[in-house]
């Protein structure tokens, strides 16, 4: 081990410089991780999907007839989409995050000065940039199945980066509370998974009594899918400005209850 | 400048355990500082919240000038920490730890690679960047945490037991480079079980126990203040019992080895002529057990007071020496 040279005093510390250079690093180190594992993170949702298309599509779907005017497999598209998207963005932070924890690693960005909104920024980006990376993946599937037409592009990509922004959060969220692998799986299967099957992905909501739909405009999952599913189709059950009014509203609440736990160290710190 | 300041510092986990009980200290820019303290004793719970891996119950801790609580992002760019357990993720490689580490601390990729190939190098770890750091050995794991701690060049290094588990050899060459890390300008804190290891490296000391600071001293200092050593003397000939030598305190062991406390005030000259003239010869000798450890067991073993005034001077009688002075403050 040979001799080392160190700065007797440190440069003023460019508090921007550090944070957008510490948000790039985490967004790498995500993406690094995505593309390392892309058995675990890339190929099994494309799998899923393909077999959505196949069954539900091309098998049930000549059965079922047009919804809502469309050819079935062309109305399940964007849901079935918009699912892997939800799917992979909660479940990259939830798994990274949570990993961190466990490993104790997460104690490399604890010590470091990036605040905390920094580290919960650069974890939920990373979740969208795996949530974008799938939901590009499954709609190059869904081509080989239905014909999308794109009518109102800035509406897809403002519903997919929205989506996808909410759940990395949740998953965070997820993660900052669980104590063991276990907790972390608890969310997706008892509350997303429900949320997403009868959030509109295979179905219209026309077709439900009154009753039942009513209660469908309380599940988010219906307004995010519907106006995901507007920028393909050009139709929705739900209004596209309470849709996005929600999903603002969602990524603001949600990220700031991140920042704040995590400032407070809830699940991380004695 | 104090390169760490700490006032009035507490700390009670939620199961009611009072880790710290009001801990003052004080470090100076460019020491090299052992924190030694027996398990549970409130060192890593102090390192935590200079770290803010812990959040502090009360008290106040400045890094350089800043407070942790009013100016945390510049408290935190001061420090490099070496933590006990190994914290880094096992399946990325020692290369892109550090490179990241760097990230996490404002540093441009292009310059973290450069000292990444730097500080893997020094610490020998280049020819395993490549690799998963699960793959690498213990000695070679508490490196390369040294190595991801130095990536940002922090002003106050500090290292809770960095070399537990590391062989002789690694340990003493880690040794040397620390001490070059430290004459290079950068303060050291440094928390070990290994006493010979705080000895050899630290030029000052505190001691912590029951989540207060027991004793603050120079290294120096605290070590003269050890008024009876123990050494161990092997015997050419076999012994059926201990020699009577007025004024000392002998014990044999066995056959071969005979004990004898020595005050600082007595000559070993002294013994080795009474051995002589009583026909005793001795083949070697050594002390029972290293000058700091002897002084650390009397301290965290709350032996009585009277035992200790006679054996060791606590710090109220120490001859006061201006870090002695600073701690009392």
């Amino acid at each position: 081990m040979s001799a080392v040279t160190l700065p007797a005093a440190a440069p003023p510390l460019r508090l921007g410089v550090v944070r957008w250079i510490g948000f790039k690093t985490i967004v790498i180190r995500e993406y690094g991780r995505i593309i390392r594992i892309w058995g675990q993170t890339i190929v099994p949702p494309v799998v899923t999907a393909t077999l959505y298309f196949v069954i539900f599509g091309s098998l049930i779907g000549r059965r079922v007839g047009a919804m809502d005017g469309f050819d079935y497999l062309q109305y399940i598209a964007p849901g079935l989409i918009m699912m892997q998207v939800i799917t992979n963005s909660y479940g990259n932070v939830v798994a990274s995050f949570f990993g961190a924890k466990f490993g104790k690693h997460v104690e490399e960005m604890l010590v470091s000065p990036l605040p905390s909104w920094v580290i919960v920024a650069g974890y939920a980006a990373g979740g969208v940039v795996r949530g974008l990376l799938v939901g590009a993946a499954v709609t190059v599937v869904s081509l080989f199945f239905a014909h999308l037409h794109v009518q109102h592009l800035a509406v897809i990509i403002a519903a997919v980066l929205l989506t996808s922004l909410i759940f990395a959060l949740g998953g965070f969220l997820n993660a900052l509370f669980a104590k063991n692998f276990d907790q972390v799986n608890w969310i997706p299967t008892f509350v997303l998974t429900p949320l997403t099957y009868f959030g509109g992905v295979f179905y219209s909501i026309s077709l439900l009594p009154e009753w039942a739909r009513r209660v469908s405009f309380a599940n988010p999952i219906l307004h995010m899918v519907n106006a995901f599913r507007y920028g393909f189709l050009g139709t929705s059950d739900v209004n596209l400005g309470v849709a996005f009014a929600l999903m603002v509203l969602a990524a603001v609440a949600l990220f700031a209850t991140a920042v704040m736990l995590l400032e407070r160290g809830a699940g991380i710190r004695d | 400048m104090n390169a760490l300041s700490v006032r009035g510092l507490t700390k009670t986990y939620a199961n009611g355990v009072e880790a710290l009980k009001g801990v003052d200290l004080d470090v100076e820019q460019g020491d090299f500082f052992a924190l030694l303290g027996p398990n549970g004793a409130g060192k890593t719970t102090l390192i935590g919240i200079i770290t803010s891996l812990v959040n502090k119950s009360g008290g106040e801790a400045r890094v350089f000038g800043y407070d942790i609580d009013r100016e945390l992002e510049a408290a935190k760019s001061c420090i490099g920490i070496v933590p006990q357990e190994i914290n880094f993720n096992m399946w990325e490689s020692p290369f892109t730890i550090v490179v990241n580490q760097a990230g996490f601390y404002g540093i441009e990729r292009k310059v973290a690679r450069l000292r990444a190939e730097k500080y893997l190098k020094q610490l020998q770890l280049w020819d395993k960047r490549g690799g998963m750091s699960r793959g690498l050995s213990g000695g070679m794991k508490r490196r390369l945490m040294i190595a991801r701690a130095l990536m940002h060049e922090p002003r106050l290094l500090i290292l809770d037991e960095p070399t537990a588990g590391v062989d002789i050899e690694i340990r003493r060459s880690m040794w040397d480079f620390l001490r070059e890390i430290n004459a290079s300008g950068t303060t050291i804190i440094l928390t070990t079980h290994y006493l010979e290891e705080a000895e050899t490296l630290c030029r000052n000391i505190a001691i912590i126990n029951g989540g207060r600071i027991v004793e603050r001293d120079r290294m120096s200092s605290l070590l003269r203040r050890l008024h009876v050593e123990t050494f161990v003397l092997n015997l050419r000939d076999p012994l059926a019992a201990a020699p009577a030598l007025p004024g000392y305190v002998t014990r044999l062991v066995d056959d071969r080895t005979l004990e004898v406390e020595v005050s600082k005030d007595e000559t070993l000259n002294d013994i080795f002529a009474r051995l002589t003239a009583l026909g005793i010869e001795v083949l070697s000798m050594r002390n029972k057990v290293n000058r700091l450890e002897e002084i650390f067991m009397r301290l965290v073993e709350g032996r009585g007071a009277e035992e200790r005034g006679a054996a060791f001077e606590p710090v109220a009688a120490a001859a006061p020496g201006p870090l002695a002075a600073g701690a009392r403050r």
